[in-house]
């Protein structure tokens, strides 16, 4: 052991232990910009290419056949919040009911196997949603329509919602149940009025982080709502989507085409910013006392 | 029971323990009416046994007291009164629990039913956080499914003075129930607990969360209560205890030791164990 232990580091020490915490502070701080500066170069480059041909017609019009000026995405934009609304119907009561089922319901083992399989769908790359609904109600039904669309999406979103709303009741004090049961209130009307109640902030950010999810996904619509040029008159046809429609357009040969998918591309960045938003401003405040 | 004797060696004679703190109130007439008629009851957390062959009788309108140390079964006691031990899985039972010589663990019972007879007030005050004061009082009554306004009104008010809690909230009814402060949410969860007019009311250490004056405060309206309602009430307060019950019961691992008047288990218990922990001594 050498002689010289002293708590009381020397003024060589002290210098080099000041440069060690310089730099590893100069690069945790370079990492963590290094994660904020994507999302800054996508907006600016969003805007920058797809600003200039945004205008009132891109909301309002249909694409425009190739060679003619202007046109919009009207179609997309209705067909991609039609989509969305269809996939809240599906994933929104399975979701939210399996999240109640595992909270409050189902043995620890049950819970084990329910949970794993949710996280492993969670994992599923979303094109093979988009096999799974093509196989099976685009091939018996023998067309694309809104509805596999939104199916598609539907199951994508129901372990996203399953799993949140479980970790959102189950921050639910027990206090709260033991409660309204020792208040003679019955099981079922303590889940609903109470419990759910408490947590629906949780909940509906739970929801609307997966709907901001799947609004962005373009591989499981391939195979199911394929896209259209025109308005769909019913959910049993073809429908477009506004990820769809960037996708058709910037892979295609045409400039103005490009400009226009730059467009659409800045459009549902800034739907999916605003979902955002407001699932920040709602759970700016959940915690239960 | 072995064991607990030689942990404690040497108990040297009582001179009148607690005396001057204590204010006990009479000792129960032997022909009280009984509420709880319990023997032989012993309760199980899986493989671990929690309550050992409890044989109790509890008096109608009479406030009684369980006492004992941490871990001796009392709060689990508290809970099998109205069945909600079992929110624990894997619990089981053996013995009679009767409530007016209704026996509460039939098969044909509901636990609901038992629950709306047997009200509970809690360690930790629990407002519901969505509700306000009025909703919180009256969440038992709406949802049972009672509509009637008037009534509803009339027994907001009405519980809410039992609770001795009227004077300070009536002007902000709509306030949320948790933004009332520690005591006074106490007293909200008292009021409604009162508003589904139970047979019984159970309280697991009710003023442990609280500063003196709520304590008083809450401890007068138990006395109060005494009138209409059978109180039975965990606490690990010995003056308490004695301030407030009529009958003290004393367990330890699980047992029952003693259980008598309030005064004589604090001024004369029969057992050496009691003695020991209501002087102080352990626990």
């Amino acid at each position: 052991m050498p002689a010289t232990i002293s708590i009381h580091p020397s003024a060589a020490q002290q210098a080099r232990r000041r440069w060690t915490n310089q730099a590893m502070s100069a690069v945790l701080l370079a990492c963590a910009l290094a994660v904020m500066a994507p999302l800054f170069l996508v907006l600016y480059y969003l805007i920058r290419e797809g600003a200039t041909s945004l205008d009132w017609h891109f909301f309002t019009q249909l694409p425009k056949p190739t060679g003619e000026a202007g046109g919009g995405m009207a179609n997309a934009i209705v067909g991609t919040l039609t989509l969305l609304a269809m996939a809240a119907g599906i994933g929104v009561p399975f979701g939210v009911m399996g999240g109640i089922y595992l909270a409050e319901y189902g043995s620890d083992r049950a819970n084990d196997w329910l949970r794993f399989a949710a996280d492993v769908l969670n994992g599923v790359p979303s094109i093979v949603w988009g096999m799974v609904v093509y196989a099976l109600l685009v091939v018996p039904f023998k067309t694309f329509s809104a509805y596999a669309g939104g199916v598609a999406l539907g199951m994508m979103m129901i372990p996203l919602v399953m799993r949140t709303t479980e970790e959102v009741l189950v921050l639910v004090p027990q206090g709260y149940r033991e409660a309204a049961l020792a208040l003679g209130i019955a099981r079922w009307r303590i889940i609903v009025v109470i419990v759910v109640r408490t947590a629906l902030k949780g909940i509906v950010t739970g929801v609307l982080v997966a709907l901001a999810r799947v609004a962005g996904e373009t591989a499981p619509l391939l195979f199911t709502a394929l896209g259209n040029s025109f308005w769909s008159h019913r959910l049993s046809e073809p429908i477009a989507a506004l990820p769809l429609q960037i996708f058709t357009y910037a892979i295609s040969p045409y400039d103005d085409w490009h400009r226009q998918a730059w467009a659409g591309a800045l459009v549902l960045m800034a739907m999916i910013l605003l979902i955002n938003l407001i699932v920040r401003v709602l759970s700016r405040e959940r915690r239960f006392t | 029971m072995a064991d607990l004797n030689r942990s404690i060696p040497a108990v040297p004679p009582v001179t009148a323990p607690l005396a001057g703190r204590a204010a006990p109130v009479p000792a129960p007439a032997d022909e009280a009416e009984v509420a709880f008629d319990i023997r032989d009851f012993s309760l199980w957390y899986g493989t671990l046994q929690a309550l050992f062959d409890v044989t109790i009788r509890i008096p109608a309108r009479q406030v009684t007291a369980i006492i004992g140390p941490s871990g001796c079964g009392k709060s689990t006691f508290l809970r099998a009164l109205n069945r909600m031990h079992e929110l624990t899985p894997g619990t089981r039972i053996t013995g009679t629990l009767l409530l007016h010589g209704e026996d509460l663990y039939s098969p044909a019972i509901d636990p609901t039913h038992v629950r709306r007879r047997v009200g509970m007030v809690f360690q930790k005050s629990n407002p519901f956080p969505t509700m306000s004061i009025a909703e919180n009082v009256l969440a038992g009554l709406r949802l049972n499914g009672v509509r009637d306004k008037a009534f509803l009104r009339e027994r907001l008010e009405q519980s809410l003075r039992m609770a001795a809690l009227w004077d300070e909230v009536k002007d902000i009814l709509g306030r949320p129930g948790v933004s009332l402060s520690g005591g006074q949410q106490q007293r909200v969860c008292i009021a409604r607990a009162l508003a589904v007019e139970p047979e019984i009311l159970l309280m697991d250490e009710p003023c442990s969360a609280l500063d003196p004056i709520a304590t008083a405060k809450i401890e007068e309206l138990i006395r109060d209560l005494r009138t209409r309602y059978t109180v039975v009430i965990v606490t690990h307060n010995m003056q308490q205890a004695a301030r407030l019950s009529d009958r003290t019961a004393f367990f330890y691992l699980g047992k029952l030791v003693e259980y008598d008047a309030t005064r004589t288990i604090f001024m004369n218990p029969a057992n050496r164990q009691t003695e020991a922990y209501v002087s102080g001594r352990f626990g």
